[in-house]
């Protein structure tokens, strides 16, 4: 097998807090092929989003490494990471908040091969940037326009024209759809789609959206405080789903259908507990229908189902 | 817009509703021309885009437009007898919270940070429920907190001790501690994560049927539609487009406003294999030019014509009605039109 693109050993980001650690990231090991999507599922404060910042170096991590190609990027000193900057890219989940308002289209979509010296001349830029907007479907006689002019929707595509700017080969796309109109979302949703047939682009897409994340991603991880719970490939995690908090989130939503069997049932009970100095053991526990003696004491280490299925769960352990 | 033959006693009618938000640089047509009826007890889906009007129409019947920018132009709101829009600001005080109640979207922001939530849902018994003593207002806002599933020990607590799906049951048991007639709930769990939102939907559902409280539901996901209304209308751009019975909006047959059936294209469907997403093109109309037409033609694939020139007129199957030209020219409906001012 050829060296995947991405892969992450045993990947901790903790974060201070004046009452102890608190494990964001907790033990991540991942590989992504090129050309493949990882999706991240988790509801708030499950660590997805710094997973994703600090895959690319944006926050230092605390332990464990991130391999870029097979080679271990957090090693790398700061000129080497500016190189490597162009290879990895993100996209934002607030189209509102994620882009200068004091800067035209052009400049917002130029900004990011100003900072990487891909371009040498204004004319080369100008090309670029009007390349880069009909690549995502941006009209040409928006060039001028601020961000305030432009609705959800075509913020989200500058900001997947700014990272697509600099010609990478990963993007970590942070709920890059949760700010939008259903309608809307569809659009960038397959404008992702079809750049990354185009680009062979590599992608994580992270959201709390499980219907989201199944169009687009080939493998899913779901994460629960910091930890992955389950990962598998796509259609094997929806067909079979094992974990009980990736049952309890799959039943949550509310399905758009009225016939009987769609109805929602067995309400998972009680809120997210806190990431901060956790004990040893299932972090789902206190929340599981099925937790047992098992449960705590001892760390639930991942172990393989099939070929393309791993679950944190003592349910599967004798399997 | 509802047959006479439907259940009588609407606790809402809105009629032929106009609203515009007017500021220096220009008018935003808000809401155009729209009729509606809330009978008691039921609950109404509101569903539509960003945009479409929504809570400009829940803020019309709070009679809660911003002052000075909103307007309310033409048309009538009667809640209970009363017509809100001509409603003096006292008479509109004595309403909200008991007659009429609303959620908002952030839970975060609707509950003052600096007050105890106990003093927070007491406060509105104090208000309307004038005859109460303490002690008995302090019993029922026990046993609201033990309806939302939250211990009557913590009413002492403040907002920031509590989690974003905590806070929201909150004020859910503030807007129903006088049992309104009427509940407008704006995207009520949009800022919750989805477990937390399957809980507090379980509990709205639940108290909605205790008190026997007509809720409108504001919301645009169809998921939560399916799962807690009885009736549905469609907003686009100001208008309702479609209105009807739950089975009506989800059912098979091809009578719907292709707006309706762009939108059931475009969500996610975890129970669908189709690798790719059918959007509807296009954007919303801009709201601040008025339109002779239908105002989804330009996105629409099946617009001629007429449909740019002409409003469309309300088509009636058996109480589930469209706004389409599609449906209108086969003979079998006779439309029930109310043609709004050009």
């Amino acid at each position: 097998m050829s060296t995947p693109l991405i892969e992450t050993k045993h990947l901790k980001k903790y974060f201070d807090t004046p009452r102890g650690k608190l494990h964001a990231v907790d033990d991540i090991s991942i590989t992504i092929e090129r050309g493949k999507t990882l999706g991240i599922v988790g509801e708030s404060g499950c660590g997805k989003t710094t997973l994703g910042r600090v895959l690319l170096r944006l926050i230092p991590a605390t332990s464990g490494q991130v391999f870029y190609d097979g080679e271990d990027i957090l090693s790398y000193n700061r000129h080497q990471m500016n190189e490597m900057r162009k290879k990895m890219q993100i996209i934002f989940q607030d189209p509102f908040s994620s882009l200068n308002p004091r800067l035209s289209v052009t400049n917002l979509i130029a900004e990011p091969m100003k900072v990487c010296k891909t371009v040498r001349t204004r004319a080369e830029l100008q090309e670029r940037v009007k390349e880069l907007m009909k690549t995502v479907g941006l009209a040409e006689r928006l060039v001028n326009a601020y961000p305030h002019e432009l609705d959800g929707g075509r913020r989200q595509r500058i900001g997947v024209a700014r990272a697509l700017a600099v010609n990478p080969e990963f993007i970590v796309c942070d709920e890059p759809v949760s700010a939008l109109d259903v309608s809307i979302q569809a659009q960038i949703l397959n404008l992702l789609m079809d750049l990354q047939e185009q680009m062979n682009l590599t992608y994580i897409f992270i959201t709390h959206d499980l219907s989201v994340v199944k169009h687009i991603s080939d493998n899913i991880m779901v994460m629960y405080l910091g930890q992955c719970v389950e990962y598998a490939e796509t259609n094997e995690l929806f067909k079979n789903p094992m974990h009980p908090y990736t049952k309890a989130l799959l039943s949550a939503i509310p399905l758009p259908s009225i016939a009987p069997e769609d109805r929602m049932k067995d309400i998972i009970k009680g809120e997210i507990t806190s990431p901060i100095n956790p004990p040893a053991g299932c972090r789902f526990a206190a929340r599981c229908p099925y937790a047992s003696a098992k449960c705590t004491g001892q760390d639930i280490p991942l172990h393989g189902i099939a070929d393309n299925h791993k679950v944190a769960c003592v349910l599967y352990e004798n399997e | 817009m509802d047959e006479e033959k439907t259940i009588a006693n609407p606790v809402l009618e809105v009629s032929d509703l106009e609203v515009v938000y007017r500021t220096d640089e220009e008018t935003v047509y808000a809401v155009n021309g729209l009729s509606l009826k809330v009978n008691a007890g039921e609950t109404l889906g509101l569903v539509g885009e960003t945009g479409a009007g929504k809570t400009t129409l829940a803020l019309s019947i709070m009679k809660l437009l911003p002052e000075r920018i909103g307007f309310i132009e033409n048309g009538t709101i009667i809640l209970d007898g009363i017509n809100v829009t001509k409603a003096s600001p006292e008479a509109m005080r004595d309403l909200r919270g008991e007659v009429v109640s609303m959620i908002f979207q952030d839970p975060m922001t609707s509950l003052n940070p600096v007050v105890t939530i106990g003093e927070q849902i007491a406060e509105i018994l104090e208000l309307h429920k004038t005859t109460l003593s303490k002690k008995e207002r302090e019993e029922r806002v026990d046993r609201m907190l033990e309806m939302i599933g939250i211990s009557p020990e913590r009413k002492g607590e403040y907002p920031h001790q509590f989690s974003g799906g905590m806070k929201q049951r909150i004020v859910i048991a503030m807007a129903l501690a006088c049992e309104p007639l009427l509940l407008l709930a704006d995207e009520p769990t949009t800022a919750l994560d989805v477990t937390i939102q399957a809980q507090v939907l379980n509990i709205m559902n639940s108290l909605k049927e205790r008190f026997k409280t007509a809720t409108i539901f504001i919301t645009h996901d169809l998921g939560i539609v399916a799962q807690t209304c009885d009736k549905v209308a469609v907003m686009y751009s100001g208008e309702i487009v479609e209105y009807g019975d739950l089975r009506h909006i989800f059912s098979k047959d091809p009578f719907h406003h292709p707006y309706t059936v762009g939108l059931f294209n475009s969500i996610p469907n975890i129970k669908s294999d189709a690798p790719r997403l059918s959007p509807i093109n296009g954007m919303m109309p801009d709201p601040t030019i008025r339109f002779k037409g239908c105002r989804f033609a330009e996105r629409c694939a099946h617009c001629t014509e007429r449909c740019e020139n002409e409003k469309p007129p309300f088509v009636d199957r058996d109480g589930h009605q469209v706004r389409c030209f599609l449906f209108a020219e086969d003979g079998e409906a006779s439309s029930k039109t109310e043609v709004q001012a050009q």
